[in-house]
């Protein structure tokens, strides 16, 4: 017999006359209601990271702003005029990118590495991502957030920048993923 | 599954002796775990519907255990269909088996590796070596133990007994090229284990990792982790090989909604952990395989009362509301699982022929303080109870436990001895049993036994 077919014929002599099991969902699927863009922007900033909430036009005058003069990969699709993007990961000074979904009750950023997105390389070899969250892009709840996601694609969910806590507890910021997470908020 | 932890010999009561004559290791242990604990207790505190998430992860769990044969082929068809290749293995041999000839036919002689529980538990990285493949650890925590040539502590942070200074030795003298005048502040450790790992991330072209979750539905797999090293390792290098535990699977991509709350605040008590992969096969030009292991699962499965062990996510919550984990240290477990989720799912695991493997169902004080916080409602004393009675034991014991199960079983036969254990409590010695009981209070003392139990109190003043 296969590894496969042996494996699969123990499990069902194991569970043979079990009974089934309903699954209770009656949790939240909703977490908040209110200003999403204030609880998120207050949960992201619990990471150390750093957030700006600002009318669209501001925002990407404050994006053009952090980007000249740095080394900052640009993907393909995201808006910024006059900026050519540096080609080389590993001596690239930054990323900027947009997002797929945000997670307002966790402060979580989600990429799905679609267009203005970049690979998942990009937003993680850098020391430094600058990303931009559109106000409309954030749901309250995880639940809403996997309900709105493309399991197809690969998911790079995001919450703070990089962390350890390995050293006796206390928290290091970017052991390997950037160290510096700045979050725009674009209302 | 082989005897792991070869380096530990002798039983629980044996090791944990050690452990607590070791003021240090007490004093890190005590600080973690306390910490890590009140910060779960806060965020779990936030979310209203906890008790509802947990009835609901239970439930999943439990569906999915008894359609366990049916989700593993949908996963796989979905694993393929997505361009992956699936593998299966029985026992820890063939696990092992399967990867090494995965990475021979690479061509490559070195793998570096994500902190994955299932891979310790068949000894991966001996078996490799055995080959001549050097396994590379980049979990900062898991490459202090690497280094320092030592086992891990606890699930969520291994390297939890080792305190900054004697990190610091051990990068001086195992980790090449360490920076010079390097001192014990954890920002400059971290700092050095960047600057050595980072070299290595970019060298290196296969992958080794695990899964917190598996979605039948989609083929997707999750790794939840804080530090980058696991997103290192599982975007960069041309060949990615995942090593899962059957039990690892969810059925619907849905069911992440559930789980996703449940595992990072009772993990690290964060309201998520820093950083989230999920993949479905091969994504951007890798070659994906998946080996789903066995290696026992399947024996645990066919236990009624044991196989709601095969729940866990191993968040590490019960280990760190655990007395006796606390006292007694990671290692006294002689396994990769330590605390109350160890002693009822090692002795399950690997049978309970050797000493250390019977002396498991009784690293436990029964306090229940495991079962309130496991996000998933696996009841841990319930299990370790069944595994006494399985266990081989002394004759005096077993009787004993024959009738405390008769005592307990009923709560009129209960709320009885506990008036007559009352009346009689002038007699019974303060600390020692005598006769074949002494066994028992060699290693605890007598319990003190109230005036009027809460049974007769409760009834007095409700009465009144
Ligand atoms: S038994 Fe429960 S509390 Fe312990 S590690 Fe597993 S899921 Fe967490």
């Amino acid at each position: 017999m296969s590894a496969r077919e042996e494996i699969l014929a123990r499990i069902a002599r194991a569970v043979a006359g079990a009974e089934d099991v309903e699954i209770p969902r009656d949790y939240r699927t909703e977490a908040a209601t209110g200003d999403l863009v204030g609880l998120f922007a207050e949960r992201v900033d619990d990471y150390r990271a750093v957030v700006h909430v600002l009318p669209a036009a501001e925002a990407a005058g404050l994006v053009a702003e952090r980007v000249a003069g740095r080394r900052m990969i640009v993907p393909d699709g995201f808006d910024l005029a006059g900026h050519e993007s540096w080609p080389d990961l590993h001596t690239a000074d930054g990323v900027v990118t947009g997002c797929a979904v945000a997670v307002a009750v966790t402060g979580t950023i989600v990429l799905d590495h679609g267009p203005g997105q970049g690979t998942r390389a990009q937003t993680l070899v850098p020391d430094y991502h600058l990303c931009v969250v559109r106000a409309g892009q954030i749901v309250s709840s995880v639940p809403e957030a996997i309900a709105r996601l493309d399991p197809s694609r690969p998911l790079t969910w995001i919450s703070g920048p990089s962390a350890t806590s390995d050293i006796e507890l206390s928290r290091v910021e970017g052991v390997h993923g950037p160290r510096t997470l700045e979050v725009v908020i674009s209302t | 599954m082989s005897a792991t932890f070869l380096g530990m010999p002798g039983n629980f009561p044996k090791n944990s002796q050690k452990a607590v004559q070791d003021s240090q290791l007490r004093y890190n242990l005590r600080k973690a775990t306390h910490t890590i604990r009140g910060k779960r207790a806060s965020v779990v505190g936030e979310l209203p519907d906890w008790a509802e998430l947990r009835a609901a992860g239970k439930a999943i769990k439990d569906h999915t255990l008894r359609n366990l044969d049916r989700y593993l082929v949908q996963l796989e068809r979905a694993v393929q269909d997505a361009g992956g290749t699936v593998h299966w293995a029985r026992d820890a041999a063939e696990a092992n088996r399967i990867v090494t000839a995965l990475v021979k036919a690479t061509g490559e002689r070195e793998v570096v590796k994500v902190k994955s529980m299932a891979t310790q538990e068949i000894e991966l990285n001996q078996a490799l070596a055995a080959e001549g493949i050097t396994a590379y650890e980049t979990d900062l925590a898991e490459l202090i133990v690497q280094l320092g040539d030592d086992f891990p502590s606890h699930i969520l942070v291994p390297a939890i007994h080792r305190n900054r200074s004697e990190i610091r030795e051990i990068f001086l003298e195992k980790m090449p090229k360490t920076p010079e005048g390097l001192t014990d502040d954890p920002p400059a450790l971290a700092e050095a284990a960047r600057l050595h790992l980072r070299e290595r991330f970019l060298r290196s072209k296969v992958a080794i990792s695990g899964a917190n979750f598996m979605v039948a539905e989609t083929g997707t797999l999750v790794v939840l982790e804080s530090e980058g090293n696991g997103r290192m390792c599982l975007t960069l290098p041309e060949t990615l090989i995942s090593v899962v535990g059957i039990e690892k699977l969810l059925p619907a991509w849905r069911d992440l909604e559930v789980f996703l709350q449940l595992l990072p605040r009772s993990s690290t008590g964060e309201r998520m952990n820093p950083y989230t992969s999920m993949w479905t096969g091969a994504v951007e030009g890798q070659d994906f395989h998946l080996v789903l292991l066995d290696n026992g699962r399947t024996g645990v499965l066919a236990d009624e009362v044991g196989r709601q062990a095969l729940r866990c996510i191993r968040c590490s919550a019960c280990l760190n509301v655990c007395p006796v984990y606390e006292r007694a240290g990671g290692h006294a477990y002689g396994s990769v699982y330590p605390g109350p989720i160890g002693a009822i799912l090692t002795p399950q695991l690997r049978g309970m022929g050797s000493e250390l493997d019977a002396s498991l169902p009784y690293a436990s004080s029964l306090c229940g303080a495991c079962y309130d916080v496991c996000p998933v409602a696996i009841d841990i004393p319930e299990v370790l109870v069944d595994l006494r009675a399985k266990a081989p034991h002394a004759a005096a014991e077993k009787a004993g436990m024959k009738v405390a199960g008769w005592i307990l079983d009923d709560h009129r036969r209960l709320a009885a001895a506990q008036r007559i254990a009352a009346k009689v409590r002038g007699l019974v010695p303060k600390k020692r049993l005598p006769g074949p009981m002494s066994a028992w209070t060699d290693t605890r003392d007598v319990p003190e036994i109230p005036e009027e139990s809460f049974r007769d109190w409760w009834e007095r003043n409700e009465r009144a």
